[in-house]
């Protein structure tokens, strides 16, 4: 029994030890695994430079925070005033605009808050305030919720209450709440369009640019984290701005949407 | 009603189909929790026949923090696991975190509280029996837990499937310190929790169907093999 197990762990261990090829960890949103952009557009990157990208998905904030901790070498969030914060802390040298889509206000088909009859998202999350319609956040310091709280605060409200629900989960199981609550909620547009459970859930508010959503992307700073890939982590980066790498994000589409808008200022 | 026959019809589809990736994900899943169960026993299985064959001061409070970390909520562990691994933490230089290695240490840290409990109870019990007869024997406290433990051994087993299933089902550790990688740390239980989040949920159930199924059929074997062996010595 011992020998068996000893075995088992040492055959265990031992891939570990050989498989330290060249590859890079990617700390990253959620929305953009969730909606499948990283499935469509890696393999492209792996199979021209043989770099393999490691994709952690987990919120904006919870990616930054792992980044710091010089757990990965790229990170790619949605998060202007948090990427600030990270490139001020020395932890990146600069943040690079990669793409854009924008965020929308879904809800119950039949929209008893009326929040499609709005002028912008402001005066819709003020009619649903007003008559307490239930809402659910994120509530996890992720770059939707950090948007849904500037929102509420640009309407002057501070929500709280039996209607206002903090899930502190991400985007998918939010939605999943929203939908089984009958709920409204904020969300990124892929992640949304990408959704196989909306149900009779629909996009009730959209445009204006308060709902802009810039994604960005950084390169930890060897100086910072010497123990990481730095060369593999620049290719990486410089391929996503450059041409080739902006088109495959152009090419990931849903019917003729395109779901990202790559918008790298080029590199 | 209809998403769960449509779930059903999926997990089918699913292994027939015989999906390279589904079975890289379950023959993940089953590396890791054999390999964290197989380390728990190693551990534990001594541990806990010495907690219940020693007597020694604070004994009694060994035996109930034990217990007590039968309920360690894997989500402190993978955040543990995580801030010892992390590359600023004291095993950074190793290199660990995101990799199957990682996973390990996390479901052995949850899995090995188990083992030692339930060997500890078998054994005492084993040992009220024998007590009298290895006392006349003189044996050692070392022959003594040896002895009990070899006799114990059919028994053991529950202890050791109580873990596999405590770290089969477990998501919260591995999510955290294997990051959910495609192709280098997804398993079963980190899959569903994906395919929930897309939506999938007919998908994600599916893969819950497949995972329920392995654990029915890992029990059923080790019954059989149980029984097998134990008609073998007792016959």
């Amino acid at each position: 029994m011992i020998r068996r197990c000893l075995i088992m762990l040492l055959a265990t261990l031992a891939p570990q030890m050989a498989a330290c090829d060249s590859f890079i960890i990617l700390q990253s949103t959620t929305s953009t695994q969730n909606s499948g952009l990283y499935d469509s557009i890696l393999p492209r990157f792996s199979a021209e430079t043989g770099i393999e990208v490691r994709v952690v998905a987990v919120g904006s904030g919870q990616a930054l925070r792992n980044a710091s901790d010089c757990n990965g070498e790229v990170v790619i969030t949605h998060d202007p005033a948090a990427e600030a914060e990270f490139v001020n802390a020395g932890f990146a040298s600069r943040r690079h605009d990669l793409m854009r889509n924008d965020f929308v206000l879904i809800g119950p088909g039949d929209d008893p808050g009326d929040a499609q009859s709005a002028g912008d998202i402001i005066s819709a999350m003020r009619h649903l305030a007003d008559g307490k319609f239930p809402f659910v956040s994120r509530g996890d310091n992720s770059g939707t919720h950090r948007r849904e709280l500037q929102l509420w605060n640009l309407a002057g409200l501070n929500p709280a209450g039996s209607w206002y629900r903090e899930t502190g989960t991400g985007m998918g199981a939010t939605l999943n709440i929203a939908v089984g609550m009958n709920t409204y909620a904020l969300t990124d547009r892929a992640t949304w369009l990408r959704f196989g459970n909306r149900q009779h859930h629909r996009i009730l508010f959209e445009g204006g640019s308060e709902l802009a959503n810039q994604y960005s992307i950084m390169a930890v700073d060897p100086q910072r984290c010497p123990g990481i890939n730095a060369e593999a982590a620049d290719i990486f980066l410089r391929w996503m701005l450059s041409q080739s790498g902006q088109a495959a994000i152009a090419s990931f589409t849903l019917g003729d949407v395109i779901l990202f808008e790559p918008n790298s200022s080029g590199n | 009603m209809s998403s769960l026959s449509e779930a059903f019809l999926t997990s089918v589809q699913l292994i027939i189909s015989a999906d390279p990736d589904l079975y890289e994900i379950i023959f993940l899943s089953m590396r890791i929790t054999l390999s964290a169960v197989a380390i728990a026993c190693l551990i534990g299985f001594p541990l806990g026949a010495a907690l219940a064959v020693l007597r020694f001061p604070g004994r009694g409070t060994l035996i109930v923090l034990v217990n007590a970390l039968m309920g360690l909520p894997p989500v402190v562990v993978g955040l543990t696991v995580y801030l010892l691994l992390s590359a600023t933490g004291p095993f950074g230089p190793l290199r660990l975190l995101y990799t199957p290695a990682a996973m390990i240490a996390a479901q052995t840290i949850l899995v090995t509280p188990i083992v030692v409990a339930l060997t500890r109870q078998t054994i005492a019990e084993l040992d009220r029996e024998y007590d009298e007869t290895l006392r006349a024997m003189h044996a050692s406290r070392i022959d003594t837990i040896g002895t009990l433990l070899w006799d114990a051994r059919f028994q053991l087993m529950t202890a050791s499937l109580a873990g596999l299933g405590r770290a089969l089902a477990e998501v919260g550790a591995v999510m955290i310190v294997g990051g959910n990688i495609n192709h280098a740390t997804r398993v079963m239980t980190t899959s569903i929790a994906l395919e929930t989040a897309k939506g999938e949920l007919s998908m994600a159930l599916a893969l819950g169907i497949i995972l329920v199924s392995l654990t029915i059929a890992i029990n059923a074997s080790a019954f059989l093999l149980n029984s097998l062996l134990e008609q073998r010595v007792y016959a």
